[in-house]
């Protein structure tokens, strides 16, 4: 029997990351620098929407969760489980874009590590967003070569936005405080440490290609705390927004 | 949706221009020939300077109606209560821009780029549909659009598809294809809320009366007052006339609304069982030119939105235009 509270640490925060970036994404619909990009941003933004709300499914059916609107629109923010990253400001393109590639290559990391999973709804899932997830790495790496490459300005956004990005990126890989061991002992994945170096093992060889000046690995100090429930300020105001409608009566139906 | 019943021209040049009246007779002839015949129009073939004039300012200002369109109900996206909403609501305005992509693609292929056009929108020299210069207050708007302006833009496309210009046609009939499911979520949120609570109903009743008037507007001046030449319609480039859509469209419409147990704000608004035909309140034409003419509640935001993405996209748009550069080393 796999330990149910260490599951659901593990698939709120999957969740929420899943979420919080889908809701950034769709804010750039109607709005992308050509509008080819904004419906690229539309469509990931409805995969990881929908990615979040079929882990939050798994919560409810499996897991004694509540209701997943109710759990996504309704949560206090302090219960919230999400990274830093996905909490910034969409800004400008080039952090956007830059965000995509790091959290969408972290994204896919961590769904091939499930496909070996012992919790067989996590197993399921994986292997049903694996043909997603390889055209959102596919467009990310694409356009992190073509802008890191298109002269000065393009450049050096890609670079600063890199800079920026890194570190909250690898607050992804947060470790539980509790429940890493024994989700790892479980064998439901084989943990946050693993996936980090697989991660880095997988965005370094793009990033050098693209001529993209790398942070030390040494050097990097992940940006945590958004495991714990601890947030950046964007947080609440994000999720103001994204539940004023619902909050207007919560018993209806929308 | 969204392409308006009626299309947008500067005073004065309804008319064909002096040299087209007399231009190359026989080739003339022929080319209506072929439309009259019920034969499609493709990009290489001859056609007259005013055709392709008209063409192109219609399906350009279609092309921004789409993208405009966008705006309002892209707001809610962000706020749509629940997953099933929030995903057709992005799914929804995602294929708005896709339509958008395609009608510039139709109008590229008549000579002027999609550059040119969208900075003719920014400019002001290029129009999109009225009805995207009101504001979409609450979430009942967004119902309110999704079913009954998409509806309505459904009875203008449908007529449109049928038109003479192959590339716009073949556009219009993927894009009538989509927008039949935007409808039905139009629909099914409408009615969602005109079941739901005292408040919800409360809530779209008000949006319902918000929008009527627009979407009266949205096919355009009656035809009585209508200069459009009856050249457009020979030409195909002009389907159907404004009063013939909206009655087409009150006729399936209006009975919708009334079963749900809402009410519409026209006192007069009947169908006349002798005639057939609908009747109903002229609505205010002069508040109709007054918002092409920039002064509706969101003329300026609308496009100041539009020109914000551009500005802020344009070191993309620039990027992209450049060949790989292949650094040797990184660069500090």
């Amino acid at each position: 029997m796999i330990n149910s509270a260490a599951l659901t640490d593990l698939i709120i925060k999957m969740a929420d990351d899943e979420l919080i970036q889908g809701h950034r994404n769709s804010e750039w619909t109607g709005l992308g620098p050509v509008m080819e990009e904004d419906i690229a941003f539309s469509s990931m933004a409805q995969d990881k929407i929908g990615h979040a709300w079929a882990l939050y499914r798994i919560l409810y059916e499996d897991l004694g969760g509540r209701h997943p609107d109710a759990f996504a629109f309704l949560r206090p923010e302090k219960e919230f489980k999400s990274s830093h990253l996905v909490e910034m400001p969409n800004g400008e393109y080039d952090f956007s874009l830059m965000r995509h590639f790091l959290f969408d290559q972290a994204e896919a990391i961590r769904y091939e590590s499930l496909q070996d999973s012992s919790y067989e709804p996590l197993r399921l899932l994986s292997k049903k967003v694996k043909g997603e997830l390889k055209y959102h790495t596919l467009h990310a790496n694409a356009w992190i070569m073509q802008l890191s490459q298109a002269g000065e300005e393009s450049y050096n956004r890609m670079q600063q936005a890199l800079n920026y990005a890194f570190a909250l990126a690898a607050g992804i890989f947060e470790p539980s405080q509790e429940y890493e061991e024994v989700l790892i002992a479980d064998k439901v994945y084989p943990g946050e440490k693993v996936l980090y170096q697989r991660w880095l093992d997988r965005v370094y060889p793009v990033l050098v290609k693209a001529s993209l000046n790398l942070p030390e690995i040494s050097d990097i100090v992940p940006v945590y705390g958004g495991r714990q429930g601890i947030h950046t300020p964007y947080l609440q105001p994000l999720l103001k927004e994204m539940s004023e409608v619902f909050n207007l009566d919560t018993e209806a139906s929308w | 949706m969204y392409g308006g019943g009626y299309i947008f021209d500067e005073p004065n040049r309804n008319q064909l221009r002096e040299e087209q009246q007399h231009d190359e007779p026989e080739k003339l002839a022929a080319f209506e020939a072929r439309i009259a015949n019920g034969e499609k129009i493709e990009p290489g073939d001859w056609m007259p300077a005013e055709y392709r004039r008209q063409l192109i300012r219609l399906i350009e200002q279609h092309a921004h109606s789409e993208i405009i369109g966008a705006l309002p109900e892209g707001t809610w996206i962000t706020r749509a209560p629940g997953f099933k909403r929030k995903l057709a609501l992005i799914a929804k305005v995602q294929d708005e821009i896709g339509h958008g992509q395609l009608l510039y693609n139709a109008a590229e292929t008549l000579g002027k780029s999609r550059e040119a056009m969208i900075n003719d929108l920014l400019s002001g020299k290029s129009k999109y549909s009225n009805v995207f210069n009101y504001p979409a207050e609450t979430w009942a708007d967004v119902a309110v659009i999704g079913f009954l302006i998409d509806a309505a833009a459904i009875v203008n496309q449908v007529a449109n598809a049928k038109g003479s210009y192959g590339p716009y046609c073949r556009a219009l009939e993927r894009i009538c294809y989509e927008e039949s499911f935007h409808l039905k979520q139009g629909h099914d949120a409408f009615i969602e809320l005109a079941t739901g609570t005292p408040a919800q109903k409360q809530m779209l009743q008000d949006a319902l009366n918000r929008w009527w008037q627009p979407i009266m507007h949205f096919f355009g001046p009656p035809d009585k007052s209508s200069s459009h030449s009856e050249k457009l319609m020979q030409w195909k480039v002009k389907m159907a006339s404004n009063d013939d859509m909206r009655n087409q469209f009150l006729e399936s419409y209006v009975p919708k609304i009334w079963e749900l147990g809402l009410t519409l704000p026209d006192p007069v608004l009947r169908k006349n069982t002798a005639t057939g035909r609908w009747e109903y309140s002229d609505p205010d034409w002069d508040e109709f030119f007054r918002v092409i003419n920039g002064g509706g509640p969101c003329n300026m935001e609308r496009l100041q939105v539009r020109k914000w993405a551009e500005e802020r996209g344009r070191w993309v748009r620039k990027a992209l235009m450049k060949p790989m550069e292949k650094r040797v080393l990184p660069v500090a």
